[in-house]
């Protein structure tokens, strides 16, 4: 078991306390997400892990992981930038936004940067369809996107 | 009659209007006490039955039906859930609640849990929701911490604990049992009924789940009375509908309308039309996968399923999409086929096949590459799909496609013919000069 897993068991076994008894299998979801938090995203060693610590067959982990779009079992970027490009955010521009990030990035949509730090793909609807386009950076929301704060947005970006 | 009641919105919304103490300078909570303290079980059970109150997720099924299915004293443990996995493109009521008014939801879940006997509730919230969850992660930390969520709830012997559970991104978890299967730790994916999730839901056990609106309207009725609920909006659907409005709309945002409220007036009144004053093409009501109505077929009706279902829609989730005219209707298919495609979860073959088929005909018919039999094709599918799969989301997007193609099958047609758009491919709103 990697040290990184082992530093996350006592966050574990709190929130199991809410749990009722026998609700193992449930914590899958949380457990892979907050692993995946804390390494960018899931390593095989960490299915082993989880697997174990959870006492649930190693499938499911894998079937979660490949089946939630969230979730993710190879390193992308850093940075996380996704595009909402449903209904709403289409109608308010986000075809426009998604080309122009393309360009200014020199990648295709799901691509990720020359120097590996930033990856840019595409979402479905987001829940901001009020306030489109959106377009989130490492899950956090930036609503009512232009081409012109999409440019700051970038540019503001810290860290590799 | 003005229609003009709030049972939700009932309150500015400020930087810190969704914090414990302000909730409670408010008045809230006084009905989870009330509950707790002065009725029983039943008689909760009964105010919400006497409401009328129908579910705000999209299928309108009477709630206190459903919670009637649960057997008190029948000793075995009995779950609630929350669904907060807003995903019906178009939809952002709940992050309204989720974001402004946790702790409505909080405690109407507690109260909630106290009337079906629950001693664990969820909140299944979609993975996305980074803000609204911190919201709600910090309203039940309040919560635990004053004694109105975890052990001996205000003192008396109803304890239940609540956990939010986030997903992961997945459509069809929206689906009360997609949702169950995502808590159980594996695949989203949907199950077949019977048995009802009433009976067999959570690791088999009794489930009651209810959309975030639904629930948050729980604490107004018990605090009212069911009467005084029925007796808001109209009597075969009382009450209030948060609607999420956005497309081509001036000021797109979050409303709550009473059930009967004119449509007309939401729109030009409330939003202040559309966008640069440009004029309304068609509406879609509740969600993308119900039918588009035009922008005339609006103009007289009311906001109530007596009247939207008759003209051929229903309003669904309350995720009303405004289009302005000039939008391509052919490209706006596209996107919403694109994104059913995307989540169709693979279990039956009509779905799965059908979602893929959809979009390759339309990508097909956008590359100028399209037949006009494909129009006949594409709604043999829609109507393949419809009933045949476990879940709804094979015949909500037949819906979608049904609706645009019967109303707007002149630009397909156009587009099939001439190899190009009617509307030069515009989704984005542009003033007609």
């Amino acid at each position: 078991m990697s040290a990184l897993f082992q530093s996350l068991i006592p966050e574990f076994e709190r929130m199991k306390q809410r749990y009722p008894a026998g609700f193992e299998s449930s914590l899958v979801l949380p457990c892979v997400r907050r692993v995946q938090e804390a390494r960018g995203h899931v390593a095989d060693e960490d299915i082993a892990a989880i697997a174990a610590y959870l006492r649930v067959p190693r499938i499911q982990i894998e079937e979660v992981l490949s089946y939630y779009t969230q979730f993710r079992s190879e390193a992308v970027g850093k940075l996380r930038v996704e595009v909402c490009r449903n209904v709403s955010c289409s109608m308010n521009g986000a075809e426009r936004l998604i080309g122009h990030l393309c360009k200014r990035l020199g990648v295709a949509e799901g691509g990720t940067t020359t120097d590996g730090r930033i990856t840019l793909s595409t979402a479905e609807c987001l829940g901001s369809c009020g306030t489109a386009p959106v377009v989130v950076v490492n899950d956090q929301y930036h609503e009512n996107m232009s081409i012109e704060k999409v440019d700051r947005l970038i540019d503001g970006l810290k860290g590799d | 009659m003005a229609k003009d009641t709030k049972i939700l919105m009932t309150f500015p919304v400020t930087a810190t209007s969704h914090r414990l103490e302000e909730v409670r300078a408010r008045g809230g909570y006084q009905a989870l006490e009330k509950a707790l303290k002065t009725m029983t079980r039943q008689e909760v059970q009964q105010q919400i039955s006497d409401s009328g109150l129908q579910g705000r997720g999209g299928a309108a099924f009477a709630t206190g039906r459903k919670w009637s299915v649960i057997q008190l004293g029948d000793g075995q443990p009995h779950y609630l859930c929350a669904n907060a996995d807003e995903g019906e493109p178009g939809t952002f009521k709940d992050r309204w609640i989720l974001e402004n008014a946790p702790h409505l939801l909080i405690e109407s879940m507690m109260i909630a849990a106290y009337a079906l006997e629950v001693r664990h509730a969820f909140v299944y919230i979609r993975g996305e929701f980074e803000g609204p969850y911190r919201r709600l992660a910090d309203a039940l930390e309040e919560a635990y911490a004053a004694g109105l969520c975890g052990n001996n709830i205000l003192g008396t012997d109803f304890s239940c604990d609540l956990v939010i559970y986030r997903g992961a991104g997945s459509y069809v978890c929206g689906e009360a049992s997609a949702l169950i299967t995502s808590i159980e730790g594996k695949r989203g994916y949907p199950r077949n009924r019977p048995p009802r999730l009433t009976v067999k839901g959570l690791y088999q056990l009794p489930t009651v789940i209810n959309n975030v609106e639904t629930l948050s309207n729980v604490a107004w009725i018990v605090a009212h009375g069911g009467a005084a609920f029925k007796a808001v909006g109209s009597a075969k659907a009382p009450g209030t509908r948060l609607i999420s409005i956005s497309g081509h709309i001036a000021r797109p945002g979050v409303y709550e309308i009473e059930v009967g409220y004119p449509w007309k007036r939401l729109i030009y009144d409330d939003c202040g039309g559309m966008q640069g004053g440009a004029k309304l093409k068609c509406v879609i009501p509740g969600g993308i996968s119900t039918k588009v109505l035009t922008g005339e077929e609006i103009e007289k009706l009311n906001l109530d399923p007596a009247e939207v279902e008759p003209a051929g829609s229903s309003m669904g989730s309350g995720g009303m999409v405004a289009i302005a005219e000039g939008t391509c209707m052919v490209r706006l298919l596209q996107v919403m086929l694109r994104f059913y495609h995307h989540e169709s979860c693979g279990q039956c073959t009509p779905c799965r096949e059908g979602m893929g088929w959809l979009h390759r005909l339309i990508d097909r018919i956008v590359a100028g590459q399209g037949r006009l039999q494909d129009l006949d094709l594409m709604a043999r599918i829609s109507r393949l799909q419809d009933g045949n799969t476990i879940c709804g989301m094979g015949d909500a997007a037949g819906y979608a496609t049904l609706g645009i193609l019967a109303k707007y099958r002149h630009e397909f047609e156009h587009w099939i013919s001439t190899g190009r758009s009617m509307h030069e491919g515009n989704l984005e709103c542009r003033r007609s000069s």
